[in-house]
């Protein structure tokens, strides 16, 4: 059982100790220019861990069984980005057509996160970390929610922002960027909760 | 290492025309709405493909809702009723929307996508509006950044309007934009002379159309208009004028004043028009002449900055303060400005000050 295990412990390492936001630094633009209000960084959060647990499961077929059977595993960025895209975009596609509620509250920000970069992260990491098929569903949803995890928790942070005095300069972004950086800290108290390569 | 390179081809292109089969499939089946009614004012129905916005839609069946940002949903001038199908706001439209609005069913059309059988309301001089193929007549500097463009009408060859009116000018697809693009000018030609549209643009300094204009456009080159559209045209009243206009804002004031001395109007108009220094200035001859053609017209041009080399003797300071010390008390007058929106505000509280009531007040603002 000791291969159930192994998922598991990255599942949770991705959310707590190598949160792909936090530790990497990956996704930070719509990190910073949506986390404004509690309910769409939510909304943001949510679609962001659905896609980067579907994309890395998918994208983990395409470099298995497509790159490395033909030496190509140079083409995974390209082969990658692809993936995404068009998955994101059948997704809304689908999503508009058949569910109205869930394209007010998920749909209007998938074509947002076509372009994160912590959603092609995920996928990177996996080839590098070189996890099995398992392992990397859960690195992916894992990622997905640490990431919505500290959008919220930033977005929980600026609503109460907006009420308090700021120094001139520091407004917007430089504070946003600087409570992140106290975030991370925070989260490094994790460390050594678990260790995972 | 040429077989390594084919493979890599082939892996990429496979993976491309697979993905881009599945996109087809799902545009022809979960994209496909199939064909949608829409019923307007509960008379006229089109039968239409659906799948696109609204805005989009109409367009193609030939009826202009005026959009000046061309279906990005940043305008907010595309508002339709949509009394049935339109499902729920989109988060899109609410910040464009009142509530006041949201309670009347009115919808932002480029935003809703016709998905089925609609009921929609438009106002019935909407379908006055038509696409006029025009060509450039002339192109004449009226100042450093103001160009008059008068464009000559051939398919319709002629357009009925009111002085006062605006069209939406098509920008075609160049530099600075790879989508044609709509935005809306004011005409200045008198609505009698029927087969021509004379319009006056301010360069603004990347803006796409003025930019277009200023830059690329040719005497001879085809243009494509639609319109006319707007409420801002003068009201058969018996009351005073006074009308306050900056920069171009100077077109549909023209425009007005075109039609009141084609008329012979007798009501008393007093026209001040702001600008920064002389340079500024434009068409005096032709406000001079309309003086002398017109019952009681006077024409007050006011600086805000006049140049030692301007030798300038008129009125001097903001129009709000000129405005302000040359007219005493108002009460029966009504008002027409056309301007920046900051230029309009500061306006409409120093007229509101003189008396002139707030529903005499008309404005057409630069958005």
């Amino acid at each position: 059982m000791g291969n159930l295990l192994f998922p598991l412990a990255v599942f949770f390492a991705a959310i707590f100790t190598n949160n792909i936001l936090l530790t990497n630094y990956l996704g930070m633009c719509s990190f910073l220019s949506v986390s404004k209000e509690l309910e769409t960084s939510a909304g943001l959060g949510i679609a962001v861990t659905f896609v980067m647990a579907v994309t890395t499961a998918l994208n983990w077929l395409a470099y298995e069984y497509l790159l490395v059977p033909f030496n190509l595993e140079y083409l995974r960025f390209i082969v990658f980005i692809i993936v995404i895209a068009a998955f994101v975009q059948l997704i809304e596609m689908i999503i508009e057509r058949y569910s109205e509620g869930l394209y007010f509250s998920l749909g209007i920000f998938l074509p947002l996160i076509t372009v994160n970069c912590a959603i092609l992260g995920a996928s990177l990491f996996m080839v590098i970390r070189e996890y099995s098929f398992m392992t990397s569903f859960f690195f992916g949803l894992g990622s997905g929610l640490g990431w919505l995890m500290a959008i919220m928790a930033m977005a929980g942070i600026r609503v109460r922002l907006k009420t308090a005095k700021i120094p001139y300069g520091l407004e917007g972004a430089g504070i946003a960027l600087i409570i992140a950086g106290f975030m991370a800290m925070a989260f490094m108290g994790f460390n050594g909760m678990i260790t995972i390569s | 290492m040429i077989s390594s390179l084919i493979v890599s081809v082939l892996i990429i292109t496979l993976i491309s025309v697979v993905l881009a089969l599945l996109m087809v499939i799902a545009d022809a089946t979960v994209g496909n709405y199939g064909i949608a009614k829409i019923t307007i004012n509960k008379d006229k129905v089109l039968e239409v493909e659906g799948g696109l916005p609204l805005l989009k839609t109409l367009n193609l069946e030939g009826i202009f809702i005026p959009s000046a940002c061309g279906g990005r949903g940043s305008c907010g001038l595309c508002k339709v009723k949509v009394l049935q199908g339109g499902g729920n706001y989109l988060p899109t439209e609410l910040p464009l929307l009142t509530e006041e609005e949201r309670k009347q069913l009115i919808r932002i059309s480029c935003q809703v996508k016709v998905k089925n059988d609609l009921e929609i309301e438009i106002p019935e001089e909407l379908f006055s509006v038509k696409q006029f193929t025009t060509k450039v007549e002339s192109i004449v500097d009226l100042t450093h950044d103001i160009k008059q463009v008068r464009l000559k009408l051939i398919d319709p060859p002629t357009i009925e309007m009111k002085a006062g009116q605006f069209i939406q000018f098509e920008v075609p697809e160049y530099e600075l934009t790879d989508e044609p693009v709509y935005r809306a000018y004011s005409m200045a030609s008198s609505p009698s002379e029927t087969d021509c549209v004379e319009l006056e643009i301010r360069l603004v300094p990347n803006g796409i159309c003025t930019t277009y204009v200023h830059q690329h456009l040719k005497e001879g080159e085809e243009v494509t208009i639609n319109g006319p559209y707007g409420e801002f045209f003068l009201r058969d009243t018996q009351r005073d004028l006074i009308l306050i206009a900056g920069g171009s804002g100077m077109a549909p004031i023209k425009s007005i004043l075109l039609d009141m001395a084609e008329k012979q109007n007798p009501r008393k108009a007093r026209y001040f028009f702001g600008a920064r220094s002389k340079r500024d200035l434009f068409l005096l001859d032709e406000m001079k002449e309309l003086e002398s053609k017109m019952v009681d017209f006077k024409f007050i041009p006011a600086l805000s900055e006049p140049q030692k080399e301007d030798d300038w003797d008129g009125e001097v300071g903001l129009i709000t303060e000129v405005v302000n010390r040359l007219v005493e008390s108002a009460p029966n007058a009504e008002a027409y400005l056309c301007g920046s929106p900051g230029m309009i505000d500061a306006c409409i509280k120093v007229l509101t000050d003189l008396g002139v009531p707030e529903e005499h007040i008309y404005y057409d603002k630069f958005a």
